[in-house]
């Protein structure tokens, strides 16, 4: 029960983009699509429980003075792993995502729960607190990006739905407008 | 509860976890290596098909030449089949567009003629910039089959005889000024060694031509617009 709650709190309520608004800068960078928006947001969540794991594993053996450094080996490890399998694997991913994948070795959202939560609970615990913020930040990503990909090419999954969109959701301002209104709406759901 | 905070104690620790994750990285990197370079391969060979048509069954030679502008050398991959060139495609680049450097991969017959073209990598607007590209847009068949000698390739705005991409006239430029670049260092190249017998030009000609129209019946049956 308390797993299932470590696991859905990162979904919606603590959701880390709609809700504890962490790591905005790959979240705009990325979302000009919704299928690089999930595959960016899948590659984090693949950090994310790997290195929520292995730091709630070593977490009591690392003296706390240099524990960020520490943690920071360990996220840019997985990082890494991640970078050559995609390069590998789904080059054509890699094409639109290459220049941010490495930058997942410095979102906050990695960190942030490597510090807040893996190095204080559980192996277990860390491991679903990982999966749920990483699904729910892959959640968010897909959400703006979709939304972005109707409204800026009228197109979804590279689908065509309208004939022209409004170019402006594509660049970098329709990312903020779209991101604003996204959290203004979910502010309001959630009172 | 952590551990003492003592110098010893944070060198260790330091030590042990770098020196972890840098041996897994080595395999990783071992595992993902020859992946990586057939990925890579299998891009390059894919567009050098795509300008021009047979080349994934001939012999191809490359090299690199210097063009007259410009701070890179291009990369020329010379198509030789059954011991004569039936086309040469030509890595170019450009550093004017609005994101920087785009690359294009474009492809001549042994008269200059353009055989087909395309992006390779750019970093332009998407729904912009990037209609330069074939999986966005068909911009750039206005190249196909236009022998630069005389068809003038720049934009209609500049006296040319190009369309502009809407609203991306920069990066149109920049497209055509690849495409110039390797025009340019493709006649330089072949000038000094004269192109041989017309009779065998002609022949060869006619299998792409052959080649081609096979291809664009392809791409009609996959629904392009």
């Amino acid at each position: 029960m308390n797993q299932w709650k470590n696991f859905t709190k990162g979904l919606i309520r603590e959701n880390p983009i709609l809700v504890l608004i962490l790591g905005t800068c790959p979240t705009l960078a990325t979302t000009s699509s919704a299928i690089n928006g999930v595959s960016m947001g899948l590659a984090t969540t693949f950090v994310l429980v790997g290195s929520n794991v292995v730091i709630s594993l070593i977490a009591n053996m690392i003296p706390s003075k240099v524990r960020i450094p520490a943690y920071i080996v360990v996220i840019a490890s997985f990082v890494t792993i991640i970078d050559l399998a995609m390069q590998a694997y789904v080059p054509a991913i890699y094409e639109t995502l290459g220049l941010f994948i490495p930058l997942i070795v410095v979102n906050c959202i990695v960190l942030g729960r490597a510090e807040a939560f893996a190095s204080k609970n559980t192996v277990v615990s860390s491991l679903f607190d990982g999966l749920g913020m990483g699904l729910g930040f892959a959640l968010a990503l897909g959400i703006l990006g979709a939304i972005r990909e109707i409204l800026g090419a009228g197109q979804i999954f590279g689908i065509e739905l309208m004939n022209q969109g409004a170019l402006v959701f594509v660049l970098a301002p329709g990312a903020f407008i779209a991101l604003g209104y996204l959290i203004a709406l979910v502010n309001k759901i959630k009172k | 509860m952590a551990k003492k905070d003592s110098f010893v104690n944070m060198v260790v620790t330091l030590f042990v976890i770098t020196a972890i994750p840098a041996v897994l990285l080595g395999f990783v990197y071992k595992f993902t290596k020859e992946p990586i370079e057939q990925a890579k391969k299998i891009k390059l060979s894919n567009s050098i098909n795509l300008v021009v048509p047979g080349a994934s069954t001939a012999e191809i030679n490359q090299f690199s030449v210097m063009p007259e502008t410009g701070k890179d050398s291009l990369t020329f991959y010379e198509v030789v089949s059954e011991n004569k060139i039936i086309g040469t495609a030509v890595q170019t680049y450009s550093d004017n567009a609005f994101g920087g450097r785009i690359t294009v991969m474009v492809g001549f017959k042994p008269d200059g003629t353009i055989i087909d073209n395309d992006v390779l990598e750019h970093s332009e607007t998407p729904g912009l910039g990037d209609k330069a590209s074939k999986s966005k847009s068909d911009w750039n068949s206005q190249f196909k089959d236009k022998n630069p000698k005389e068809f003038n390739i720049n934009l209609k705005k500049d006296g040319g005889e190009v369309d502009a991409i809407t609203a991306a006239t920069i990066s149109s430029r920049a497209y055509i000024d690849a495409l110039q670049r390797a025009y340019d260092a493709f006649i330089k190249y072949y000038n000094s060694s004269d192109i041989e017998e017309s009779k065998v030009i002609e022949e060869i000609d006619e299998q792409i031509e052959q080649k081609t129209e096979l291809e664009t019946n392809d791409t009609e049956k996959g629904g392009v617009e």
